[in-house]
């Protein structure tokens, strides 16, 4: 589904101009002060509530949020709908112990009242004096806006449902059924910790979904493309950005009713580029964040140093990419976002760390502590997660697989963090004969073992592509957006569940 | 909040949104109180505590032309619920829908609300509970820990063991002059340790969850049990590929259960995105497979006395002895197919009413005990847990991850892992041979044990 994807991991269109002079962070400082009140003096003073009784650390986290979406079905846009999230989370650690309040009010009072509940909860060991917060420029600003994304009239997102359900059914009369959505979010935050941290940020996220159910016959087939980034909404209403999005959906919907049934077994498998970096984020990813590997009860603990892939093998994690889906300015502890070699030629070099997990482990945090919203504790979570790119032609790692199965998207994966274990469904795949590219194939699940699925790395294209900007991760309960992308890569000896013996 | 305090918000939201031009209008206003802890080995990891509460708001307005049919449909939420907020919010709403496509089929009920006055008691909350003892939750934690941690020398390591208690009210209010709220709380336990040996390192989980804080079970019973189930995946390996009968259990049966009514849903059936959607009145599974989702189980985890719409809930046979009875409906999926809502409006604050199952079962059969049905299974897979999404409701094609244990001649033989099993819903619940005779509730989702008689397990 990527190919026609910018294969370039840090090309974003020309930066547009900002909202506001003024970076993100800043912008979000100065909106809690004027909107909330929340000035340094009384941040402070909440902060001082919160560290009483042996606390070592405690941080606030203040969110606004508004969002909202339009969605067609049948034809017509039958409903819009618009929320808005406030509240303020207040957190204090001692040692490897957090208590944690949320309040869905925004004031100094309901803070303090957080602050109390949170370090009665947390005590411990220790005792700290709050350091004078004192806003700080952020590190980056990825996502400055010409517009902001829930402001647009809904008048416009509604047109732009409607051209896609026309143009989606003029394609190919076995369309059936158009489902589309666009939503966009805005969010602003502000972290407050007792080391002096106050950062900001402003976080636009908008998201353009294509479904559509092809029939021919009694046959059904569904097929589903998708974008989104952290960019204006405007972008999305461009018919080259949305046509391929149609085009994407009624093609895999089409060629599914034609597709058979997928064979089980051992193959090799060619993965394509893009969308099934999804691999990289359940195999690798879950096992390398912070807190498996500080409880010990990741397939990848205590293996920093050790070979894990193939040579040539190269997996980060990057938050830094400008406007994509799984990049922040800052995570939601306050660190600000960088880019983190995870495995480096083969080697693993690296784990994803929040603050809490880095400095049980003697590690510095690398940006991942990330929330759902202010009514969750922060976790290590991944960004934008890929594999650098190798030397191999993508037509060439085809034509090197004899019988295998080439992958090109997936629906969605799933990961046993203790066993190493994998799952990932494809929602496009082909036989391959020959080193050619064979018939379609439906319900591909690939299942392996994440410590030594990237051991078997057979060829890496040369072909790195970054998703669409589609991927929400869950964890423990919590939803976060993230990025993958991947080059074309063979993988020897993968398991592939289909009905056919 | 008090009640009162939250009905007059929901009625004040109904108001101003008529009051801003809108035909009709509905609110929902959740209030829940929260504490969740978890323990790992003799530390508490973290404690969170959180009140919340929020307010959504369906509006449906006329068009410009006010003599069209249809109404237009919009939903907002909100977490500030200052009068000045509630106020915005229905305008919004009322703004927005008029923005909206008008939909021959939108619109309120047409009667017969359950009787606010006399709503059953389900036995949701009991008062007992209403102050929980936070100390106490923690120490049912630590219980459950010491008594996984204890169990085997093997167990040398887990991802915790965690406790949640919430209480919340649902205040739900319409234009058509419905007003009704109900008290529930769900209380749980769960525990998550890790078993080591020189094969590798092998999780596994237990859980309870109950509306009654009395009626969860004995937390050292869960993390002994929990450490079993850990403790017997060590040294899984995989199978070669071939055809083989399939066991689910109490854990992976439910599954099948929720994937069957989500096709057996209105919203699914009218949108085409079925495989059952031509099917009603059809033989779909065995005899031995008949399905219910019953709204008034008495303490059950998806019991409510009436659904997101203000309809009363009830019981609702969705496959009665392999032959395929009734949609799950709400009142827009019903008017689509030309039926009557069957109670099964489920209604989150941010969205507007949509179909959802309320406690989903599979009647349990004669094939006794899952250690009967392993007895009477020569050779096969005990499926213990599936993972991955490789179901597709539009085609009824079935392709999961699993772990689990191999059968031979009638015994747990060894246990494997990194396998799919593949086959079509259909096909599978067309296979069910054998469906055991208890029930075990570990959501709002159940089933006994059941075995299909073969399906496609993908391994070396």
């Amino acid at each position: 589904m990527s190919h026609r994807h910018d294969p370039s991991p840090a090309a974003p269109a020309a930066a547009p101009e900002s909202a506001d002079d003024e970076a993100a962070g800043a912008r979000a400082v100065d909106f809690f002060r004027e909107r909330f009140g929340l000035d340094e003096h009384s941040l402070e003073a909440v902060l001082g509530t919160a560290l009483e009784r042996q606390v070592e650390y405690a941080d606030l986290f203040f969110e606004y949020s508004t969002q909202d979406a339009v969605v067609l079905e049948e034809g017509i846009v039958k409903s819009g709908d618009r929320h808005l999230e406030q509240g303020v989370g207040v957190r204090a650690l001692a040692g490897e112990r957090q208590g944690y309040a949320h309040s869905d009010e925004i004031s100094t009072d309901s803070a303090r009242l957080a602050a109390a509940t949170a370090r009665t909860i947390a005590r411990g060991a220790g005792e700290q004096a709050p350091v004078p917060v004192r806003a700080s420029r952020a590190a980056h600003d990825l996502y400055p806006l010409a517009s902001v994304p829930t402001e647009l009239p809904v008048e416009r997102k509604v047109a732009l449902l409607d051209a896609i359900d026309r143009y989606a059914r003029a394609l190919d009369p076995r369309v059936e059924q158009v489902m589309a959505s666009l939503v966009c979010q805005y969010r602003r935050v502000l972290v407050v910790g007792s080391d002096g941290t106050l950062v900001g940020d402003v976080r636009p996220l908008v998201r353009l979904n294509c479904q559509v159910v092809a029939a021919d016959g009694s046959k059904r087939e569904v097929g589903y493309e998708g974008m989104g980034g952290r960019y204006e909404v405007e972008r999305l209403l461009d018919p080259a950005a949305w046509k391929p999005l149609a085009d994407e959906a009624v093609r895999t919907a089409t060629l599914n009713l034609e597709a058979a049934p997928c064979p089980a077994g051992s193959f090799d498998v060619v993965l394509g580029p893009g969308w099934p970096g999804i691999l990289l984020h359940e195999a690798i990813g879950h096992g390398l964040e912070g807190d498996f590997n500080r409880k010990k009860t990741s397939a990848f603990s205590d293996r920093i140093g050790e070979r894990v892939a193939a040579p040539g093998v190269t997996v980060v994690d990057d938050g830094t990419l400008p406007g994509r889906r799984g990049s922040l300015n800052v995570d939601d502890e306050g660190t600000p976002t960088q880019y983190t070699t995870l495995i480096e030629d083969g080697v693993l070099v690296g784990y994803m760390q929040d603050r809490l997990n880095a400095k049980c482990m003697g590690a510095s945090p690398t940006g991942n502590g990330r929330r759902e919203s202010y009514a969750h504790l922060p976790m290590p979570r991944m960004t934008n997660t890929f594999m650098r790119s190798g030397q191999d032609d993508p037509e060439e790692i085809l034509r090197s697989v004899e019988r295998g199965i080439y992958a090109v998207s997936f629906g969605g994966g799933q990961v046993d963090i203790t066993s190493g274990k994998f799952v990932f469904s494809a929602s496009e795949a082909y036989e391959i004969e020959n080193g050619r590219k064979g018939r379609p194939l439906k319900g591909a699940t690939l299942i392996g073992n994440g410590p030594d699925v990237l051991l078997r790395v057979a060829r890496i294209g040369n072909d790195l592509a970054l998703d669409r900007g589609v991927g929400t991760c869950g964890k423990d309960g919590q939803s976060v957006p993230v990025g993958v992308g991947l080059p074309t890569l063979r993988i020897d000896g993968l398991t592939v569940g289909g009905t056919e013996g | 909040m008090s009640g009162g305090d939250a009905s007059a918000v929901v009625e004040r939201a109904i108001a101003h949104a008529l009051a801003c031009g809108a035909a009709q209008a509905d609110a929902v206003l959740v209030e829940a109180d929260s504490v969740e802890a978890r323990v790992r080995s003799e530390e508490i990891d973290f404690v969170k505590q959180a009140r919340e509460r929020s307010l959504g708001i369906r509006v449906l307005a006329r068009g410009p032309d006010a003599s069209e049919p249809g109404l237009r449909s919009a939903v907002t939420s909100t977490s500030d619920l200052s009068g000045a907020a509630v106020d915005r919010m229905a305008e919004e709403s009322v703004a927005l829908a008029r923005a909206t496509a008008r939909d021959a089929h939108a619109g309120l009920p047409e009667g017969s609300f359950a009787d606010p006055q006399a709503l059953p008691d389900l036995e949701l909350f009991d008062e007992k509970d209403r102050h929980v003892d936070v100390e106490a939750r923690i120490e049912d934690a630590f219980r459950a820990e010491r008594a996984a941690r204890a169990a085997d020398p093997r167990i040398v390591n887990s991802e915790g063991s965690q406790v949640g208690s919430e209480r919340s009210r649902v205040v739900y209010g319409n234009s058509a002059g419905f007003l009704g709220s109900y008290e529930s709380a769900a209380h749980s336990l769960f525990s998550e340790p890790l078993a080591h040996d020189d094969a590798g390192m092998q999780r596994d989980y237990w859980m309870s969850v109950a509306r009654r804080l009395s009626a969860l079970d004995d937390p050292a019973a869960v993390g002994r049990h929990a450490a079993e189930r850990a403790l017997r995946r060590l040294g899984a390996r995989r199978v070669p590929t071939c055809e083989a009968p399939v066991i689910f259990d109490a854990v992976t049966a439910p599954s099948l259960v929720r994937q069957l009514a989500s096709c057996a849903s209105g919203s699914a059936v009218y949108r085409g995105v079925s495989f059952l959607a031509e099917r009603l009145g059809e033989v779909v599974a065995s005899p031995g497979v008949t399905i219910v989702d019953d709204g008034r189980l008495p303490g059950g985890l998806g019991s409510k006395p009436f659904d997101g719409e203000g309809l009363p809930t009830r019981r609702n046979t969705i496959v009665d002895a392999g032959r395929l009875r009734s949609w799950l409906l709400d009142t827009y999926s019903g008017r689509k197919l030309g039926m009557a809502s069957t109670g099964n409006a489920a209604r989150a604050v941010g969205s507007a009413p949509g179909v959802g199952t309320t406690n989903v079962w599979l009647e349990p059969g004669d094939g006794g005990s899952l250690d009967d049905i392993i007895a009477a299974t020569g050779r096969g897979l005990l499926v213990t847990e599936l993972i991955g999404m490789g179901f597709n409701a539009v085609t009824g094609d079935y392709s999961r991850g699993a772990a689990g244990l191999w059968i031979e001649g009638g015994e747990i033989a060894f246990p494997v892992e990194e396998i799919t099993i593949a086959g079509h819903l259909g096909d599978m619940l067309a296979a069910v041979d054998r469906v055991g005779s208890q029930l075990e509730w570990l959501g709002s989702a159940a089933s006994p044990p059941l075995r299909v008689a073969s399906m496609t397990i993908a391994g070396e």
